[in-house]
């Protein structure tokens, strides 16, 4: 589904991307891991689009097609959803209006109808009930005046909605309660499928108890240095990145 | 009262052009101001001698004032001896005969605006036997308002059929020497709208839709007088939200509201003067003085705007409360894009007790324009227990625009309360981004924030309006980013 091979990627004059490449099928669930400013979010972020990094070497493909070409919104369209790190607040818009502008723009894109406002209620009740949203959360301003938790929860939402096919969380479990973060996983467990991929970019073997990664790679300076089963997850946990950069030093 | 025909006269009068300005010949007065013109616009109006008295003293009072110069707007000096202050009314063969002589960049405007296909027509100024059909919507409403004793006429008409009104409350709320631009268009104003509600009446239409099809050639001074007489209710809505241009550059409006006990008015304005293309040329210079009187104890003024247009826009629609309890209101979206420059705002003068009034103003700029949001509030001594909340906020979008705020606050009596809130913000790229990750198009997402800052405002139009301004707005911001 995603194939990146030798990505490099700057922003401003600093390369943060020095070579990656990463494989991802459809079906798995990949964790992301690796010490601060290991490129972790960027690459989340060069996925997505975001005009801020420049990719400078190598290629991204997705679903068969040159994901660099593609404008943000377009590969948002084509199935890829970003879970952002620090979700902005837009004052005044309400969620309900974001979330069907979002479907909305998804269900044009592969030619089907809009969605009706009955419909939309109803599907958006169903997510939030798994995801123990108050519905009132539907007429809020997007993120305005949400606690951390409540901002997360509301990216899980709208991945519910819009049903990607590679999601990318950022560090979306980052800072969040016990019970959050099991909402959060509930909220992406119930997205797995063998249609759907899953990249889970997290500093923490905590999520990965609630969700089950098929592969976990570890991240340093911009390349993986290793890639592994679920098992390296707990190994990380227990030594620290230290003892993966000695090995890869050595 | 009017006759149709009177009517349909208004209709053909009516200025309505954009993008297939000819040269028409004008049998108007020649450029130049002095009392001999006064007297001749007078004259050519048929005016009675109350009316010439009253337009010599404006002329007299001008003639001793200065052209202000405190707003937050720059432009070349206004020469008043260059602009004929009389011009003829269009003839009808000088206009399209059918839509399909119109531009199709207007009627793909109209399009985007969301304007009924059968109004199209009528704006685009096509000659009036093709529109035959908006008139008699006009007739049929002419009669609801009859019945219900509601006089809605032109100004000169009102001087004609209902003197001893104009003269009563013509310049109670803006009198002459209010300031430099009321003088003058109280010497010089062409025509404009005259409501009465009497006594208890509540006006069973909007006027909003009756206005639009009524509306008449009022030209570059024009004057409105409402009169909500006590307990009565009225609802008007000024302008339109199809792009108005016109060949006069300088605008200088005056609007007088009177509400005597227990009487409501609520005055909507949606303003899109052409502003001028993208470098900044041409464009309407739109000075204008609103104002209204709460006259009576427990009356109640509302003024909502939205301001797109204009090149220069200069207003600051004001309330007086003066009865006790009265509620003054002002609720403004005001735009500025490319080299846009906006000054508006508000006062509100308690006199009465209990006297509240709340302000709610958002500015957005874009390009390189420059919003200035200036409000007075003003508290006199025997305003007693006076309640004001100001809610002042602005959006930038981009880094050449600027947003200013100069609140000002006079309060003469210790029991008063008076808030005032600001916040200025940007539309942010990660805002942006954030929309697009979600399949939203950058300005489908600047429509969406933009929308969302206004609906405090916007909430306040009459419903239909309400839908036409926000596609306004995105007509006018569109290309404002990237």
């Amino acid at each position: 589904m995603l194939e990146i091979k030798d990505l490099k990627a700057s922003t401003g004059d600093t390369p943060i991307l020095n070579g990656l490449s990463l494989s991802v099928q459809a079906g798995e669930v990949h964790a992301i891991m690796g010490p601060n400013g290991s490129g972790k979010s960027t690459l989340a972020q060069v996925i997505a689009g975001h005009e801020d990094y420049a990719v400078t070497a190598g290629s991204v493909t997705y679903k068969g097609k040159d994901l660099l070409e593609l404008e943000p919104e377009e590969r948002a369209r084509e199935g890829i959803f970003l879970g952002f790190q620090y979700p902005v607040e837009i004052p005044g818009v309400n969620n309900a209006y974001l979330l069907k502008a979002a479907l909305n723009a998804k269900r044009k894109h592969h030619g089907q109808d809009e969605i009706d406002a009955f419909e939309f209620l109803k599907l958006a009740k169903e997510k939030m009930a798994v995801l123990g949203m108050d519905p009132k959360f539907l007429n809020r301003g997007v993120n305005e005046g949400f606690s951390g938790g409540e901002k997360k929860r509301n990216e899980i939402l709208q991945m519910a909605m819009l049903e990607p096919e590679l999601a990318i969380l950022d560090e979306t479990d980052s800072g969040l309660d016990i019970d959050a973060l099991k909402a959060v996983a509930q909220g992406v467990n119930a997205l797995r499928s063998p249609e759907r991929a899953i990249i889970l970019v997290t500093h923490y073997q905590r999520l990965l108890d609630y969700v089950e990664p098929d592969v976990v790679h570890v991240l340093s300076g911009g390349r993986i240095l290793r890639s592994g089963d679920k098992s390296l997850a707990l190994e990380l946990e227990e030594k620290g990145y230290d003892w993966i950069r000695e090995a890869a030093n050595a | 009262m009017v006759t149709e025909t009177d009517n349909i006269e208004t209709l053909v009068n009516r200025r309505y052009k954009h993008g297939f300005i000819t040269d028409i010949e004008s049998e108007g007065l020649p450029p130049g101001l002095d009392e001999d013109v006064v007297r001749a616009i007078s004259a050519l109006k048929n005016e009675p001698e109350f009316m010439l008295e009253w337009r010599l003293r404006a002329y007299r009072l001008w003639l001793e004032m200065k052209e202000p110069a405190w707003a937050h707007v720059h432009y070349p000096r206004i020469d008043f001896n260059e602009i004929s202050y009389f011009s003829a009314p269009k003839s009808d063969k000088d206009r399209p005969k059918s839509l399909d002589e119109v531009d199709p960049k207007l009627l793909e405007t109209y399009d985007k605006l969301g304007i009924p296909l059968h109004e199209r027509a009528r704006l685009a100024g096509v000659a009036v036997d093709a529109v035959f059909d908006s008139v008699s919507v006009a007739t049929t409403f002419k009669e609801k308002l009859s019945e219900a004793g509601v006089i809605f006429c032109s100004f000169s008409e009102a001087v004609t059929n209902h003197p001893e009104l104009v003269r009563k409350y013509l310049g109670s709320v803006v009198p002459q020497r209010d300031n430099f631009f009321a003088a003058l268009n109280s010497a010089v104003f062409s025509d404009g709208s005259f409501v009465y509600v009497p006594k208890g009446v509540r006006c069973p239409m909007e006027l909003s839709t009756y206005f639009r099809i009524n509306a008449a050639n009022t030209g570059q001074f024009e004057r409105t007088l409402i009169v909500a007489d006590e307990g009565s209710h009225v609802s008007y809505l000024e302008g339109c939200t199809a792009p108005m241009r016109d060949e006069n550059q300088l605008h200088a409006a005056v609007v007088e509201l009177v509400a005597l006990e227990g009487a409501e008015i609520k005055y909507s304005t949606v303003q899109n003067w052409y502003p001028g293309d993208e470098n900044g040329k041409g464009g309407i210079y739109n000075f204008v003085t609103k104002r209204g009187d709460c006259r009576g104890a427990n009356s109640k003024i509302s003024w909502t705007q939205v301001e797109t247009g204009s090149a220069i826009t200069w207003k600051y629609p004001s309330c007086i409360l003066r009865g006790d309890n009265s509620v003054g209101e002002f609720y403004s979206v005001a735009v500025a894009n490319n080299f846009q420059q906006a000054d508006t705002g508000t006062k509100m003068i308690h006199i009465g007790r209990n006297t509240r009034s709340t302000i709610v103003s958002k500015g957005i700029s874009a390009g390189h324009a420059q919003n200035a949001y200036r409000g007075l509030v003003r508290v006199m001594p025997q305003a007693a227990a006076a309640r004001n909340h100001t809610q002042c906020d602005s959006l930038l979008i981009g880094k050449d625009c600027g947003a200013h705020t100069f609140p000002y606050m006079e309060i003469r009596n210790p029991s008063a309360r008076v808030e005032h809130e600001a916040t200025t913000s940007k539309i942010s790229a990660n805002q942006l981004f954030y929309c697009r990750q979600r399949g939203i198009s950058e300005e489908d997402a600047v429509n969406m924030i933009v929308n969302g800052f206004c609906k405090e405002v916007f909430k306040e139009l009459p419903m239909e309006f309400a839908v036409e301004a926000q596609a306004l707005l995105n007509v006018s911001l569109e290309g404002a980013v990237g």
